[in-house]
């Protein structure tokens, strides 16, 4: 066996165009993938017209200020903004396609946010292109709700406040300046007071009585408005509990797709390339008449296509560990994923090759094969009826793609259910499709 | 030995021996069951019915179509086969077997840029590294020149004279079988018809006076074929 790796490994060097893209590719598929994955998606630009006057940004609510010059630089992190001086420049900006949108923020806004004039309005400006619209429309609604949502809070923060001081009393900004409050508590025990000391027929008591009364009913009434206020402020919470599934961010799911995809390809072709070449050269019946045997020569076409897309991978997985966040420390788990992917692979590769007989053959058959198992190791459960994902289900169980996948995912992301019980299935389906392509063989 | 492949029968009760150093030509029309002996004696076929005197390990083969690959040099595939078939000193082997194919110039060169002649005297060469007593060729000539043919049956006869190889070898050209070989047996649909010299077909033929062709032809057809 020996000597046939040497020999195929001879052949190999000697096809350039090969060794190129088995070196090349993976080396490029990273670059490309890791710069995609470092830097964040492109920004829309918006045309943005801040007609509010410099120095009338900030407004005072409830004894606290609001600037809401922190809110548009919040809004700029989102955005790539292009200030424009007038509407019509707005208007122009995104009619000619400098701009994807324009938000124009209206003089009066914190006028009208001060003075409780309504709502404040602000006009976003779109193309009318929907795939265009669509993503800096949510871009810009995402927002606008996220600075209602900060403002509803604050607020709701300063009535609940004050809302304390009406009930405790203490010291309250108003449009006149500071006042001290009583608060309502303290005006009931004034007013008890007051009461034990008039004489029983004093014409003042009914009065007073029902003061005291309403300073009561009062301190009962605002018990319960302020978790009322604070609900107001942000009605639904959302908790979230993942059940079952990846937990893997998309993008560490991303090095590891990239991975297990060109692992899958460069197994599956080169694997039954290099076994259907020994048909074309002839050279299989000299092989198999006494001098190799049929699973020795399957042997050896499965370590060396598992050997060099084991190494492939290898070299994808730390280019892009290069650019991205890659748990480094999880490297003897990466080889463990790599290779049991890449013994998988190969065989289904060898099996591949002893049906097709003909290089040009096998490597069609291998794409037709490699494709659509790719595709439908990503089609989540929800996605398709639920006999159809069943069917998709045996697919993946008896094709290497998923469990790869699987597998690359536990070595690289720390996924559920680890590394091993992916690579023990890989195993598994190694020796299927080696038994597949042995018998094969026999009509090779 | 009998062989069959599903209801057609390929081979039906053929026997023969071929003696130390004899040159023995398998000749008959297309179809006959020529290449389906040569691969069973090779091992890549096993009969049906009836046994080998000996095993595919001692004796080489050497298919019609080159069995060596494109992309390794001469030398490089002479090594491979003289490795995997574990002969004691694979360098001296393939030097030798250079030397006696004649291609020691070109023994650095990829097979795929040499001519055909070229590859089959490498295909020759790969079949004779383990030094073989018996010798299977399958059509050797039938890409050659005739020069290169002249000189491929100088060397086959050489093997078979001074090194005592017994070299079976199948043809279409029956000049050839009547040049070379000392005895010839012809095959039709899987029988055999005749065993014996070439000029013994003559008169089996009674086609004396004609050339070896046409007694040939004459004789198939008076077999019926």
């Amino acid at each position: 066996m020996r000597w046939l790796l040497v020999k195929d490994l001879q052949i190999l060097r000697r096809s350039k165009l090969l060794v190129g893209l088995l070196v090349v590719y993976p080396i490029a598929i990273a670059l490309l993938i890791g710069v995609a994955l470092s830097r964040g998606p492109d920004k829309p630009k918006v045309a943005f017209l801040n007609q509010v006057p410099i120095g009338q940004t900030t407004t005072n609510i409830g004894g606290r200020d609001v600037d809401f010059a922190a809110y548009a630089d919040q809004f700029f992190d989102a955005i790539d903004p292009l200030r424009v001086k007038t509407r019509a420049e707005a208007v122009e900006a995104v009619e000619s396609g400098d701009a994807l949108a324009g938000l124009i923020i209206p003089a009066d806004t914190v006028e009208r946010l001060n003075g409780g004039l309504g709502q404040a309005e602000v006009e976003v400006l779109y193309n009318g292109d929907a795939l265009k619209q669509s993503f800096v429309e949510s871009t810009i609604e995402a927002e606008l709700a996220r600075a209602n949502a900060t403002l509803s809070r604050t607020i709701g923060e300063v009535a609940v406040e004050d809302l304390r001081i009406l009930t405790e009393g203490g010291q309250i900004t108003t449009p006149l300046g500071r006042q001290s409050l009583l608060g309502l508590e303290r005006s009931r025990d004034l007013l008890d007071e007051t009461l034990a000391r008039l004489p029983a027929d004093a014409p003042e008591r009914e009065g007073l009585e029902q003061v005291l009364r309403f300073a009561e009913q009062a301190l009962i009434g605002l018990e319960f408005a302020t978790p009322a206020l604070r609900a107001v402020s942000e009605p639904i919470q959302v908790r979230a509990t993942v059940l079952s599934g990846s937990r893997t961010p998309l993008d560490a799911f991303a090095v590891a797709l990239a991975v297990a995809v060109s692992l899958l390809f460069i197994a599956v072709l080169l694997a039954s390339g290099v076994l259907a070449l020994e048909r074309e050269e002839q050279a299989f019946g000299r092989l198999v008449r006494g001098l190799v045997s049929r699973s020795a020569l399957l042997a050896e076409k499965v370590v060396l296509a598992a050997a060099c897309s084991g190494l492939a991978a290898l070299a994808m997985l730390c280019g892009i560990g290069a650019f991205t966040g890659v748990d480094w420390s999880r490297f003897p788990l990466w080889l463990v994923a790599l290779a049991a992917a890449a013994l998988g692979c190969s065989a289904l590769g060898v099996a591949v090759g002893a049906l097709a007989r003909e290089v040009r053959a096998a490597s069609l058959l291998g794409l037709l094969i490699a494709l659509p198992l790719a595709f439908l190791a990503l089609v989540p459960s929800g996605a398709v009826a639920g006999g159809v994902y069943d069917a998709i289900s045996v697919l993946n169980a008896i094709f290497p793609f998923k469990p790869t996948l699987r597998a690359l995912d536990a070595a690289v992301n720390d996924a559920d259910p680890g590394v091993f019980a992916p690579a023990a299935h890989l195993l598994g389906l190694t020796v299927a499709y080696g038994i597949l392509a042995r018998v094969a063989l026999r009509r090779f | 030995m009998t062989k069959r492949f599903g209801e057609r029968v390929a081979l039906r009760d053929v026997s023969f021996s071929v003696a130390e150093g004899e040159l023995l030509a398998v000749s008959g029309p297309n179809g006959a069951g020529k290449t389906t002996l040569l691969s069973i004696l090779a091992g890549i076929l096993r009969p049906d019915a009836g046994e080998l005197s000996r095993p595919p390990g001692e004796i080489g083969w050497v298919p019609q179509q080159p069995a060596v690959y494109s992309k390794l040099t001469v030398r490089e595939n002479l090594k491979l086969f003289a490795r995997l078939e574990k002969v004691a000193d694979p360098d001296a082997v393939v030097a030798r077997m250079l030397e006696q194919t004649g291609l020691t110039d070109r023994a650095d060169d990829e097979l795929g840029t040499l001519s055909g002649g070229n590859r089959q005297r490498v295909n020759i060469a790969v079949g004779l590294l383990a030094d073989p007593p018996v010798l299977l060729l399958d059509e050797p000539s039938s890409s050659l020149d005739p020069r290169q043919r002249e000189r491929l049956w100088e060397f086959v006869d050489a093997l078979a004279r001074e090194h005592r190889t017994s070299v079976i070898f199948t043809t279409h050209n029956v000049a050839e079988a009547e040049r070379w070989a000392d005895r010839v047996l012809v095959l039709a649909d899987g029988e055999v018809l005749f065993t014996g010299a070439p000029q013994a077909l003559h008169g089996d033929a009674d086609a004396s006076g004609v050339d070896f062709e046409t007694a040939f032809v004459a004789f198939l057809r008076a077999q019926g074929h």
